[in-house]
């Protein structure tokens, strides 16, 4: 089952690969993560997408607590939770892909005479169907921040 | 006054306690070098080799409780620390490694020694530092014994840049009154309603079993155990880790329970219905494999890492907390509540495990009947060496079959009288180790026991213990093989010794040992053992080194059978199983 899990963590140096470092050790697969700095600057929130069944799960987040640099960790999917996931695409013209990107709250960056780059985001499934009914003929180049995600209601990361 | 980088490292570790710093010299550390010529406060120990360094830090942490303190240089000796980081992360010993990095604006351009630490290190740590400002210095020392020491402990890694300790550049030395981690809290007390239901599930219990692990010892809990259990009169087994936290000679006590286990410790386990597992993680050298380990216990699981529950075996009562306060708390909660020891169920699977022991149990009198044998017996060297020192000495071992004869044969009573690696299994680690010991109880007794093996892993360390006048017993227990390896090839390749002998190769010891300016005796004969054992522990201030040949066909029992097998299916001697 996929999972998204949130981390806040001290923004310092080596953090982050203390967290990605951990996944491959213990031998779990990172699917996609996405980290950027919070607050005053001095936390960084990761959100990190991987497979695993309930005991997986528990065991990676309390391996992920016991990194010193570790502030708070939550699986998002335990509860209710708001997930979205941000694409970038560069692509040949294509009507269908333009139409695709659109429905998902699309915008276009750049047109020039032989490609087009836009944007889009929603939930990571939405962009998964919508990468594959592209096709493969048209399309240039794809960025993914992968999911990012809060908890629905009260619940919140932070110190 | 203001202080040089180095000048700071040296009045942190002051204000830590350091006594024994554990290291070797090179570029990127030469400031700090300089800075240690000049201090009093601790000593400092030239090792031979990095890996000398970590192991002795290790075995001075094991034996006192105390933080252990490496340093090294850059590149090589970064490297070298890295097999002692492992053994300690694995065993969860608290240390503090320092090393010496290349000046900071070098960083990453591959520069002479040059390595990086931080990521080498960083899956075999429990936390690590960089030095980025020398003023930070101090800081980072307190909270990386702060974090070495509290919680579940294990080794730190300060990493300092050859500028950040510059002789000219000078900064005022500031330490915190007490250190606070906003990430980092670890749990101390037990959550009172998970004791409660702790202490109702073990009255209630007809056939319990401690469990007690490395954990009752790291966290200062051996009295609490006992406590406990002349509360509850269980059967007691500890883990190879947690030998000595529960007196041997207790009549509870069933012995180390695993893979070499007894057989009555194992049986126990496989036919509880409530296993109390204190300060340990069902590592799979105990469990067998999981899916068939003690069918029908319910588990209470005390251990001051949230990770090591539920890991491998299911609890059904985790408590998180240091062992200590949540063994006070739990026989606080046992003699107030109303529930009453089945004492009569109690007694009967007491009598159940005599009955075990009786029939497959260790002979500890194996010596008695050998006395005539024209081979010795390694488990025998054990017994004698028991006797020799009254079970009183701190004993290190190295890896295979002489540790497990340790293990299994010489009495520990009270708590940090063994140390061995357990979990990593660190050939080399025996020697070394034995050095920090002794230099934290000079006037105790300590003996490396090892093997031809083990012991030529760190050999190079007799010269340390030379210079420093260490006299250490190293017993050899020499069967002229890689003796684990082989038992394996013997029951699980058809007897093929790929790469497991070297009989016509083996250094002479005695003049090895003589060489390093030691005194060297070598024993062959069952009849000279014990003669040999008085007059080397006779000697009170030389180093002894003990070469004694064994029966090379001996092997280790009893042993769980593997893959598939439960905790109930062992081999109890050659070719027959329980």
């Amino acid at each position: 089952m996929k999972r998204i899990i949130s981390i806040l963590i001290e923004n310092k140096p080596g953090a982050l690969a203390r967290v990605v470092g951990l996944f491959h050790q213990r031998g779990y697969n990172i699917e996609t993560l996405n980290v950027g700095p919070v607050f005053d600057g001095s936390f960084s929130r990761m959100t990190v997408t991987t497979r695993g069944s309930e005991n997986d799960v528990e065991q990676i987040t309390k391996q992920i607590n016991k990194i010193i640099d570790v502030i708070k960790v939550s699986d998002l999917t335990e509860g209710d939770h708001h997930e979205y996931e941000f694409i970038m695409i560069k692509f040949k013209h294509s009507e269908k892909i333009q139409k695709i990107l659109k429905s998902l709250n699309g915008k276009i960056h750049e047109k020039n005479n032989d490609a087009m780059v836009m944007s889009a985001w929603g939930s990571s499934s939405d962009i998964e169907a919508a990468i594959k009914s592209m096709g493969k003929v048209n399309l240039l180049e794809v960025a993914r921040s992968g999911s990012i995600g809060l908890h629905e209601g009260e619940k919140v990361l932070k110190i | 006054m203001k202080l040089s980088g180095g000048d700071l490292l040296m009045r942190a570790l002051k204000d830590e306690g350091v006594k024994f710093i554990f290291g070797y010299p090179g570029g990127a550390a030469l400031h700090i070098y300089d800075s240690i010529f000049k201090q009093k406060a601790f000593e400092h120990i030239l090792v031979r080799h990095e890996q000398g360094a970590t192991h002795a830090a290790d075995g001075y942490s094991r034996a006192t409780g105390k933080p252990g303190v490496a340093l090294v240089t850059s590149g090589p000796g970064a490297t070298n620390a890295i097999t002692g980081l492992a053994t300690a992360f694995m065993d969860s010993i608290p240390l503090v490694v320092i090393s010496g990095q290349v000046q900071s604006h070098l960083i990453g351009t591959d520069s002479f020694q040059e390595t990086d630490m931080i990521g080498i290190s960083r899956p075999i740590v429990k936390h690590s530092f960089i030095v980025q400002n020398t003023q930070d210095i101090p800081r980072i020392v307190q909270e990386a014994f702060h974090i070495a020491t509290t919680g579940r402990p294990g080794p730190v890694v300060i990493d300092i840049p050859k500028d950040k300790t510059d002789p000219s550049q000078l900064f005022e030395y500031k330490r915190a009154k007490e250190i606070s981690l906003r990430s980092y809290q670890p749990r101390v007390f037990p959550h009172p309603g998970q004791i409660k239901k702790a202490s109702k599930k073990i009255l209630s219990a007809e056939r319990p079993v401690i469990y007690a692990g490395g954990g009752v010892i790291l966290g200062n809990a051996h009295k609490e155990l006992i406590a406990l259990n002349k509360l509850l009169k269980a059967p007691v087994t500890n883990t190879l880790m947690g030998l000595g936290a529960y007196p041997a000679k207790d009549k509870y006590f069933m012995g180390m329970l695993g893979m070499h286990g007894t057989y009555q410790a194992n049986m126990a386990m496989h036919n509880a219905d409530v296993i109390i597992a204190i300060g340990a993680r069902f590592d799979d050298r105990i469990t067998n494999t999981p899916s068939m380990f003690a069918p029908n216990a319910k588990i209470v699981h005390i251990d001051v890492d949230p990770a090591s529950i539920s890991k491998i075996i299911n609890a059904d009562i985790p408590i998180v907390g240091q062992v200590k306060e949540s063994l006070i708390a739990l026989i606080k909660e046992i003699k107030r509540s109303k529930i009453k020891i089945d004492s009569e169920a109690l007694d009967q699977w007491n009598m159940q495990i005599s009955q075990w022991r009786e029939k497959h149990g260790l002979d500890h009198d194996l010596y008695l009947s050998k006395i005539k044998s024209s081979m010795i017996a390694p488990q025998v060297v054990v017994q004698e060496l028991y006797h020799a020192t009254q079970g009183n000495a701190f004993v290190t071992s190295d890896v295979g079959q002489h540790q497990m004869f340790v293990a299994q044969y010489y009495h520990f009573n009270k708590p940090r009288r063994w140390i061995n690696s357990g979990g990593l299994g660190t050939m080399g680690f025996g020697l070394p180790a034995a050095m920090g010991v002794k230099l934290a109880f000079p006037k105790q007794e300590v003996v490396c026991v090892t093997g031809e093996g083990s012991i030529q892993m760190c050999i190079q360390e007799l010269s340390t213990c030379l210079q420093y006048n260490l006299p250490i017993k190293i017993i050899n227990i020499n069967n002229e093989a890689l003796g684990m390896v082989r038992q394996w090839q013997d029951m699980n390749y058809g007897g093929r010794h790929s790469a497991s002998t070297y009989s016509d190769s083996l250094p002479d010891f005695v003049k090895l040992a003589q060489s390093y300016g030691h005194v060297g005796m070598k024993v062959t004969k069952q009849s000279q053992l014990k003669k040999t054992l008085e007059k080397a522990f006779a000697m009170k201030d030389r180093l002894v080194f003990i070469d004694v040949y064994v029966d090379p066909n001996e092997h280790v029992y009893p042993m769980l059978v593997a893959p598939n097998g439960s905790m109930q299916d062992m081999w109890i001697k050659k070719n027959t199983k329980a």
